[in-house]
């Protein structure tokens, strides 16, 4: 049913850390590799070891070079996979009921073997967090890993998205927005999280904590003092202040 | 977006043969007998039919095309499949009645119009309903639609049928004042695509990563080395490259030679010259609805 589910009874998510994440890919990998076994048939590729290879992943990482007017560039690695939108216009374009929310934890999925391929669905998603199937010929997207979040037969720490389980740098976190004192509502209360284009009016469940600020040299930090050289004792202790006498 | 060939030959046939439907139900003079009427259903439900079978040729599994009846609730797409289905039986029954008994049922006739109308503008919803395409997501694209199916239908309608005169206007002359609406309506419809980019929802690089704020957004790498799904289908640019001489030549063949040939036609031999004045705008169409796709921008470009 491409109907929206008036409301879900959780909104389960992600909150992807920008001031963290490193760029490894690695959930790109880790999430290609789960679902091209998991949910629904593999996720293809055409010609994976010659010139042209291509193929779908849920997951992509963008790196971005951000220049302030006053400032040095800075890099921010940007992690970007579907954002389970509250909003999804991507669920009521559908025409055959293929796409749907689930009223129960507000995860959007594909039901495969009802999708006709029409590509309908990605052009209405402004993310591009949908990937047509180029051997399935079925639409593909972030299942937020619904095969592992509720799965009793793998072990309670593996119960998180894959590319939650994977990121080295914990720049990924998995939770319920819907309880405000989850761990994603907090880090995103307390960092700053941020919708996507929000003027899409698409409602994004998922939210993107921002770069902390960069120090810059000619301001004072916390961290500054303890970078002031300091004479200590001994050998080194004994030449400095040797060496100030001298004038 | 990438210019399917299949979806641009559905929408340009498909509204041609929904526009001649239009023309018939709605009573335009055409030739009695069990063949003539049999011809006309031919060619208006042919062209609407051959449109819509061209559609499930972009489709993945063009097997599951009749499960797209099911959301017509929610989804457009869906919208346009069950009336373009129900408009064709009423069609088919109003042919056979006409065939028949020589009686073209009137009221039956304008549910026909009616609904080949609305599915002219479903299609057209298809488009004009995508915020991430602002060169569609417009009141304007509707009108285009409809202008051009309109036109089109007008301009068979007249080759085939036995109208000298319409609304007191010679049959030529009409089809030239639907031509000129048409293409009145896709140059405003242009200038505005020219300018309008991402202005709409005021999206940018900025928005799309929320890093806006920081400074100046670029693109440092890509993330991937090569083309993907969403670069072929939405970041399609090589299209755009000769947009200029394309939108020349759908203005020529699309109106310029059309209204040259309806001019002809109101002296001498109307259905030779209504026929060249067919061909030649169907084939100027399938350049403007090149374009449709080919010049527009998707959101997801922001991200690439």
């Amino acid at each position: 049913m491409t109907l929206l589910p008036a409301q879900t009874n959780k909104k389960l998510g992600l909150v992807i850390d920008l001031d963290v994440c490193v760029g490894c890919h690695a959930c790109v990998v880790n999430c290609k590799e789960w679902n091209t076994g998991g949910y629904g048939a593999p996720l293809g590729d055409v010609d994976a070891y010659g010139d042209n290879p291509s193929g779908a992943w849920l997951n992509r990482i963008h790196t971005f070079e951000v220049t302030p007017d006053d400032a040095p560039a800075q890099i921010v690695h940007f992690p970007k996979s579907c954002l389970h939108c509250e909003d999804a216009p991507c669920v009521t374009v559908c025409p055959t009921g293929a796409s749907y929310k689930r009223s129960e934890d507000g995860i959007v999925l594909v039901d495969e073997s009802m999708c006709i391929g029409c590509s309908l669905c990605a052009w209405a998603c402004p993310y591009g967090a949908r990937e047509m199937d180029p051997v399935e010929n079925v639409m593909k997207k972030c299942t937020l890993c619904v095969d592992r979040i509720y799965n009793d037969n793998i072990p309670e720490i593996d119960r998180t998205p894959a590319c939650v389980r994977t990121c080295p740098a914990n720049a990924r976190h998995f939770g319920d927005f819907a309880d405000p004192n989850s761990n994603v509502s907090t880090m995103t209360r307390e960092r700053g999280g941020y919708d996507l284009m929000p003027e899409m009016g698409t409602k994004p469940v998922n939210q993107y904590l921002p770069p902390r600020k960069k120090s810059r040299p000619e301001e004072t930090t916390e961290i500054a003092p303890a970078f002031v050289p300091k004479a200590g004792e001994g050998l080194l202790g004994w030449l400095d202040r040797a060496l100030e006498k001298l004038g | 977006m990438h210019p399917a060939i299949s979806v641009i030959f559905f929408t340009v046939t498909s509204g041609a043969g929904f526009g001649l439907m239009t023309m018939i139900g709605l009573g335009f003079p055409m030739h009695n007998g069990i063949v003539a009427a049999f011809l006309s259903y031919l060619l208006g439900g042919g062209l609407a039919v051959a449109g819509l079978l061209s559609s499930t040729f972009h489709l993945g599994h063009p097997e599951r095309a009749w499960r797209a009846l099911s959301q017509w609730r929610s989804s457009w797409l869906s919208r346009e499949g069950v009336i373009a289905i129900i408009t064709l039986l009423l069609f088919a029954v109003y042919a056979l009645i006409w065939m028949f008994t020589g009686q073209r049922i009137a009221p039956l006739g304008w549910a026909v119009a009616a609904g080949s109308l609305l599915t002219v503008y479903a299609t057209s919803m298809i488009y004009a309903q995508l915020k991430t395409v602002p060169n569609w997501h417009s009141k304007l694209t509707p009108f285009c639609y409809l202008a051009f199916s309109i036109a089109s239908g007008l301009l068979l309608a007249g080759m085939i049928g036995k109208a000298t005169l319409i609304l007191g206007l010679p049959t030529p002359t009409i089809i030239v004042i639907a031509l000129g609406i048409a293409w009145i309506i896709k140059s405003v419809w242009w200038r505005r695509a020219d300018t309008i980019g991402f202005s709409q929802t005021g999206s940018n690089t900025g928005t799309a990563t929320g890093l806006g704020h920081l400074g100046k957004v670029r693109l440092l790498e890509k993330p991937h080395s090569g083309e993907n799904y969403l670069t072929h289908e939405m970041v399609h640019q090589i299209g755009r490259k000769h947009a200029l001489k394309l939108r020349a030549i759908a203005y020529i063949l699309g109106g310029i030679i059309p209204v040259i040939m309806c001019t002809f036609a109101l002296f001498i031999t109307p259905v030779f010259f209504l026929l060249i004045a067919a061909i030649s705008m169907i084939i100027g169409l399938f350049a403007e609805r090149w374009l449709f796709f080919a010049e527009a921008k998707h959101a997801v470009s922001l991200y690439y």
